[in-house]
């Protein structure tokens, strides 16, 4: 039988299966145009409609019934322009006249993939769901076996070690006159670094927009000179600008590099004119987001700057391979990545892998254990953030940090090692807001500090993504908020001084947060790093999963 | 200054002072503690707390042999700071009876009927040979139910193990310490304290004076050199005689008031250094013997660099030190080492030094005080007026977060080791 799909519109989408429906007023509208000018995805458009109108002049109903042409405001129901929820168009409303609704019948992933390309997005997990993380609670108070601490009073040691630290048995050490000295210079000592426990984790530069990462690295260089509060920020696979890896600055950073190297020209030519070492090196192997997959930057976000730091043409797509193409064993890749990023800087700089969280991250872990120069291991959890990624690499690949750091840790516990390699734990820390708790949790079952981006984005520079899949286009290059862009009509939408000060506000307020958590437990001279006692959780399995107290 | 009223035995003090008069002495027999400055338009408001904390600590060091009696003596008078819950004594460089056995590892263990039997058989099994056997002559009736066996004895080495070196020796006693503690630690039919010369161990749970009664330790059996004393303070509903202080390990012992905040991360990381000696830990503090072991004899580090490692410095106190480089290496390695929480630690080493150190915000009292020849290491004042009632009162020593005070054997000095001056 012929199909009549031809003939009528009853197989075509309806905006009930589009994830977000804008609700428009039509009384509250003037038609100044401007969130159809705005709205990234070109999902509403300007329009004009008949209307019927009818109206009684007179004093008894006598309607006249006339036809109008009207102007208004439409959704497009067509899901390469479907609405993000971003929200946009309500910003710059200037009569509440629009905004999307969530609709949570939507349809949106059975008609997503179109011409056999998968979606592709940025963002985080769309899973709403309370993290576990955000389940545990810190339930050891002191109180009257032993006082409480003063948050404000007593003085904190907020800060951790990222580097190799040495078993005290190796110390080079002699004693002389009652007093230690050093025996000899002779012995190699790894490089480790005091910083603070949550730092800002990787995000390129090509991934986020120029203002942004001029933000946050105002930001950071306040924190560490002004506040004196060192805090980390990892650069991301790209590279940084020139300028700033030949300034004073560099000892903030830790310069990743991934499988595709980018940046590295750049960097290399850098190191003869380089004033300070660079916090740390990363490895990355994996992310959180998409686990085994390569990097991606799309090619509407390879303009002038990036294409000049990553030493590459403009406009083409930017893939890192899902691993190091030149190393063929978890042995190669690692020894001999970390030994020769090493040699670079004259072994002065901490040099470690980061991976996505996984089940074999214990056997990555007893790799690194058995290498003398592998600075910490950084483990990207299920709940980490990513600039471009296929949907169901992020909603379906990986594996929760919580349970893989535990175990990462407790396996350190059985070997006696784990003072001597640190653990980072990263993916969905501050997922819901609250970042020091998560951090102070995560510490407590044996990391030594936390990474943070989507939280870092949202709370510094407004990001509107969420796991209902809100905006979530950073893959795009139309980052609304100018965040994830290299489109200078949307980044000069963010004002770099307001992203630093608020860098400097939520670092500040994270660090009187972990003492307001370590207070109360008692604990002040070093970070408690896997002290699991003092937390519980009320769900069985979880306690007994990460061998913490269950408390109902 | 006036009392304001006591609330779960701590006294709180309100005074209003001229910010000239900040230095306060302690007026009363018990330290005190500054708790809160609030400027109050021209004058201080200074709320003083009198602290009476969990557990008192009664230590005596002397170039003559004394009485456990004594420390006892002075734990009574300390009575509001513990609540008579458990008495435990660690007697080191002994006279009495055991004057004559000095080469000989003595055993110290509580045993019930079979646990004796189990003992002896595997005491034999091993080839040590009993030299001399104590045990206390128990005074009935005085309300503390007595256990079958309360066990000093000192053994003779089994022929294979007499021309071991002595640390090869030491080994031995500690592994057959552990041993006895495995065979009857299911059914507590053994509790095996202490194995090693010249050193004694007895612990039992009630009132101090009463135990001192109950033990008949006036009679002049035992004595020694050193010896200190714990009076508990329970915080438990079971008392659990492995969860009494003093701690022992290989000529080692500390016994604390406080509480150890960072007990899990600090035992994680003892129980990893894979010495089969550092296991147990029915109490939070017995990390700090083992710590003082592993820093003072594993590592080698003089004993001082002990305060260091549960209360190190901040970095730039430690730019400060002649030692600063390898104090900062000692810093990182050592780091889950850190203790936390309130914590006065008294302890001694096997050569007979005794020492006291506070926490790192000196949350609990102590004090320091005593002549050349006899000196005490009190939690209160008035522990040492019971012992040392003749002694220089101005003399006294309160040490304050910074201090590791030394008393060397034959107790013939008071060393204050000051941390940031190293
Ligand atoms: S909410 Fe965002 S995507 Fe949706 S119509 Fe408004 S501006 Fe466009
Ligand atoms: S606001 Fe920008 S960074 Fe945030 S989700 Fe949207 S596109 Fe991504």
């Amino acid at each position: 039988m012929e199909s009549t799909s031809g003939i009528n519109e009853s197989n075509e989408l309806s905006l009930a299966e589009f994830p977000y429906i804008i609700r428009w007023r039509e009384d509250r509208c003037t038609r100044c145009g401007k969130c159809t000018a705005v709205c990234p995805t070109r999902a509403i458009e300007p329009t004009v409609f008949l209307q019927r109108r009818a109206f009684s002049k007179g004093e008894g109903p006598n309607p006249e019934v006339t036809r109008e042409v009207m102007q208004g405001v439409q959704q497009i129901n067509d899901l390469e322009r479907y609405c993000t929820g971003c929200a946009t168009c309500s910003f710059v409303c200037p009569n509440v006249a629009i905004e999307p609704e969530y609709n949570p019948h939507h349809k949106f992933l059975f008609f997503k993939n179109k011409g056999g390309v998968p979606y592709k997005r940025g963002g985080r997990r769309n899973d709403p769901g309370v993290s576990t993380v955000d389940q545990l609670k810190f339930s050891r108070i002191s109180m009257l076996t032993d006082p409480a601490l003063d948050a404000a009073r007593h003085e904190f040691y907020v800060r951790t070690l990222l580097g190799r630290v040495m078993p005290a048995e190796d110390l080079p050490l002699k004693t002389v006159d009652d007093k230690l000295m050093l025996s000899g210079p002779s012995t190699f000592i790894p490089p480790v670094r005091e910083i603070f426990p949550i730092r800002i984790g990787s995000m390129s530069i090509g991934a986020l927009s120029p203002n942004m990462w001029e933000g946050l690295a105002m930001g950071i260089t306040y924190l560490n000179e002004v506040e004196g509060i060192p805090v980390a920020m990892a650069t991301g696979e790209g590279g940084m600008p020139p300028r700033l890896l030949k300034s004073r600055f560099l000892k903030y950073f830790i310069l990743q590099i991934a499988s595709g190297y980018f940046g590295w020209d750049e960097i290399i030519h850098a190191l003869p004119h380089m004033q300070e070492d660079p916090l740390a090196i990363e490895i990355k192997y994996g992310q959180g987001a998409k686990p085994g997959d390569g990097g991606l930057l799309m090619a509407y976000k390879v303009l002038n700057l990036i294409a000049e730091i990553r030493g590459v043409p403009k406009y083409v797509d930017l893939a890192s391979p899902p691993t190091h193409q030149t190393k063929y064993s978890i042995e190669e890749a690692v020894a001999k990545m970390i030994q020769s990023m090493s040699m670079a800087w004259g072994f002065r700089v901490p040099v470690y892998p980061k991976i996505s969280g996984t089940k074999t991250a214990t056997a990555v872990l007893n790799n690194l254990v058995r290498n003398p120069y592998a600075a910490a291991l950084c483990i990207d959890g299920e709940d980490g953030g990513t600039g471009a990624a296929y949907n169901v690499s992020l909603d379906k690949m990986g594996h929760p940090i919580v349970s893989n750091i535990r175990d990462c840790y407790l396996d350190l516990v059985a070997q006696g090692k784990q003072n001597e390699l640190p653990l980072i734990a990263a993916g969905g820390m501050g997922k819901t807001g609250n970042l020091a708790a998560n951090a102070a949790a995560m510490i407590m079952l044996g990391a030594s500090a936390v990474d943070t981006g989507k939280y870092i984005m949202q709370a510094a520079a407004g990001c509107l993504g969420d796991e209902y899949n809100r905006c979530n286009i950073c893959n795009t290059g139309r980052c609304p908020r100018g965040i994830t862009t290299q489109d200078p009509k949307l980044y000069r939408r963010l004002d770099p001084d307001k992203v630093a000060e608020r860098i400097v506000d939520i670092f500040v307020s994270a660090n009187v947060e972990l003492k307001k958590i370590f207070a109360p437990m008692g604990r002040s001279t070093q970070l408690p790093i896997g002290m699991s006692d003092g937390l519980s959780v009320s769900n069985k399995e979880t306690a007994e999963r990460l061998k913490i107290t269950y408390a109902v | 200054m006036g009392s304001i009223g006591q609330v779960n035995g701590a006294s709180y003090f309100l005074c209003f002072k001229e910010i000239t008069e900040l230095a306060i002495k302690p007026l009363t027999k018990v330290p005190v503690r500054i708790y809160h400055l609030m400027s109050h338009f021209t004058k201080i408001v200074v709320f003083v707390e009198v602290k009476t904390s969990l557990c008192r600590l009664s230590a005596i060091t002397s170039d003559s042999y004394f009485s456990p009696m004594e420390n006892i003596l002075a734990l009574e008078t300390m009575k509001e700071g513990h609540d008579g819950s458990g008495l435990g004594l660690m007697l080191k460089d002994l006279g009495g009876v055991f004057a004559d056995f000095k080469d000989y590892p003595i055993l110290s263990c509580i045993c019930s009927d079979k646990g004796l039997d189990m003992l002896d058989e595997y005491m034999t099994q091993l080839g040590f040979e009993t030299k001399f056997s104590w045990s206390p002559s128990i005074k009935t009736g005085i309300g503390i139910k007595p256990r079958d066996h309360y066990i000093a004895r000192a053994y003779d080495y089994p022929s294979a193990v007499k021309g071991l070196d002595w640390r090869a020796k030491e080994e031995v006693l500690t592994q057959t310490r552990l041993d006895l503690r495995r065979l009857g630690e299911e059914d507590e039919s053994i509790f095996a304290f202490s194995f090693y010369p010249d050193v004694l161990a007895l612990k039992e749970v009630g009132d101090p004076l009463q135990l001192g009664e109950f033990f008949s330790l006036g009679n002049g059996q035992l004595e020694a050199r050193q010896i200190i004393a714990q009076g508990r303070q329970n915080t438990n509903y079971d008392i659990y005689l492995y969860a009494c202080h003093p701690f022992f390990i290989q000529g080692y012992a500390t016994m604390t008031n406080g509480e150890n905040t960072a007990f899990v991360p600090i035992k994680e990381f003892l129980t990893g250094l894979k010495n089969p000696a550092y296991r147990g830990y029915n109490s939070d503090s017995e990390v700090f013997a083992h710590i003082l072991h592993y820093v003072d004899r594993t590592l080698g580090y003089p004993l001082t660099y002990y305060k260091d490692v549960i209360t190190p410095l901040s970095n730039v106190e430690i730019d400060g030190r002649a030692d600063a480089k390898a104090l900062a290496l000692i810093k990182r390695s050592l780091r889950p080492l850190c203790i936390d929480g309130p914590n006065a630690v008294v302890g001694f080493t096997p050569d007979g030094t005794v020492f006291m150190v506070q926490d790192a915000k000196k949350l609990r009292p102590g004090v320091v005080g005593g002549r050349s020849g006899k000196y005490g290491l009190m939690s209160e004042e008035c522990g040492l007026d019971s012992v040392l009632p003749e002694r220089d009162r101005d003399k006294d020593i309160f040490p304050m977060k910074y201090d590791m005070v030394i008393v060397p054997p034959g107790a013939s000095e008071v060393i204050v080791w000051n941390q940031l001056q190293g």
